[in-house]
């Protein structure tokens, strides 16, 4: 019981990105289509999942003075093999998330779940945590994703529902579309936990 | 000449919170006083620019002559967090008052995506060290141009009567959107 319910907070209660607005960057900046809210959801939840393991495994032998570093050097391998297994299976995607995929690193979600719950859990809690975290993110990235990519281009995943020569509204898929969806959603996420 | 284009570009057309989406954290954290986010303007300015000094160096000299520039995020990161701390420790002695206005939001400089996105970017974009720094001056210039602007609004918008739902941060996204909207007008300059 307990673990479903580390599982299950990341994706309502502690939202990473709706709730605890960590993250914000990558949300904004790599969710003009769903599906590169999706390939970056998924790359920041293996980081997640492995430093909260990894983080949680060596809690005890690292010093407290130096353990903000220590857990940056462990966050910022697990990126570095992110970074190189995309560049080499999924060249495109890679190319289109850029910067942001060495920037996991300085994700707020990654170093704070580190410290807030790995440093003061054990593996296995620490393992769903990073996964529930993960996934809420992602979720949450590919919602954001899906609704700038059905307003701005008028398609879903890359398949197009509006008539071939229609353009979506344009302004959703650029830079300021990214600011006003994110804060509605926010809005809304207040609302519906406020009610429940 | 390309020094000015780089400067428009970086400061207004380019701009680094607005549309490239680095920096959003403090963006929106320290940005409800204009005070505070003249401060964390300046204190990203000096960060900024000495790291990427300092991390254009260790790229050129050390990493690509032993082979190693797959340990670029690690020994980026590990490179600004040292310099923060420095910062810290110099701030705190110089200028208490600074230091207490800025609190948590300085070491938080460190997991600042914007230092070392531009700490990366100058590489990516293959620039020569002056072209480095003139380009993190000016990108560090446009962080705080838009961060000012932007507490200057939020200010007036403590002032006035939004929607309930939309109190705090859903109505500051809706402004940053807008005020995202009013630079895209600049991307003719270039």
């Amino acid at each position: 019981m307990n673990q479903l319910n580390n599982f299950t907070k990341g994706f309502l209660r502690e939202n990473p990105i709706l709730v605890l607005l960590l993250g914000t960057c990558p949300t904004l900046a790599v969710t003009s289509s769903a599906i590169n809210g999706l390939g970056m959801g998924l790359a920041t939840t293996f980081v997640l999942f492995m430093s909260n393991a990894f983080i949680s495994m060596i809690k005890n032998f690292v010093p407290d003075k130096v353990r903000i570093p220590s857990f940056i050097v462990v966050i910022a391998s697990f990126v570095t093999i992110v970074d190189l297994l995309m560049q080499a299976y999924t060249p495109s995607l890679s190319a289109q998330l850029g910067i942001f995929i060495p920037l996991i690193v300085v994700n707020c979600i990654v170093l704070g779940r580190a410290e807030a719950f790995a440093a003061k859990n054990n593996i296995l809690s620490s393992m769903v945590d990073g996964l529930g975290m993960g996934l809420g993110f992602t979720v949450a990235l590919t919602i954001m994703g899906g609704i700038r990519e059905m307003l701005g281009a008028g398609s879903i995943f890359g398949f197009k529902f509006i008539a071939e020569t229609a353009d979506g509204i344009l302004i959703f898929i650029l830079a300021p579309g990214a600011f006003i969806t994110l804060g509605f959603l926010i809005a809304l996420l207040k609302k519906i936990n406020k009610t429940s | 000449m390309e020094y000015v284009i780089i400067l428009i570009s970086a400061i207004l057309v380019n701009n680094i919170v607005l549309a490239q989406f680095l920096g959003i954290c403090p963006f929106l954290g320290v940005s409800t006083k204009i005070d505070t986010s003249i401060g964390m303007g300046a204190s990203v300015l000096f960060v900024m620019t000495l790291a990427t000094i300092v991390t254009f160096l260790i790229q050129k000299f050390v990493l690509i002559p032993l082979n190693l520039a797959f340990l670029q995020t690690i020994s980026f990161i590990l490179i600004i967090a040292a310099l923060v701390q420095m910062l810290e420790i110099i701030l705190k002695k110089a200028s208490p008052s600074l230091y207490q206005a800025l609190g948590i939001y300085l070491p938080l400089i460190t997991t600042n995506c914007a230092v070392l996105g531009v700490a990366i970017l100058v590489i990516k974009k293959e620039y020569n060290l002056m072209e480095s720094v003139v380009f993190t001056i000016a990108t560090a210039i446009g962080f705080a141009l838009a961060l000012v602007i932007f507490a200057g609004i939020r200010e007036q918008i403590e002032l006035s009567n939004t929607p309930k739902g939309m109190k705090g941060i859903p109505i500051a996204l809706v402004t940053a959107g807008i005020l995202a909207m009013a630079f895209m007008g600049f991307s003719g300059l270039v």
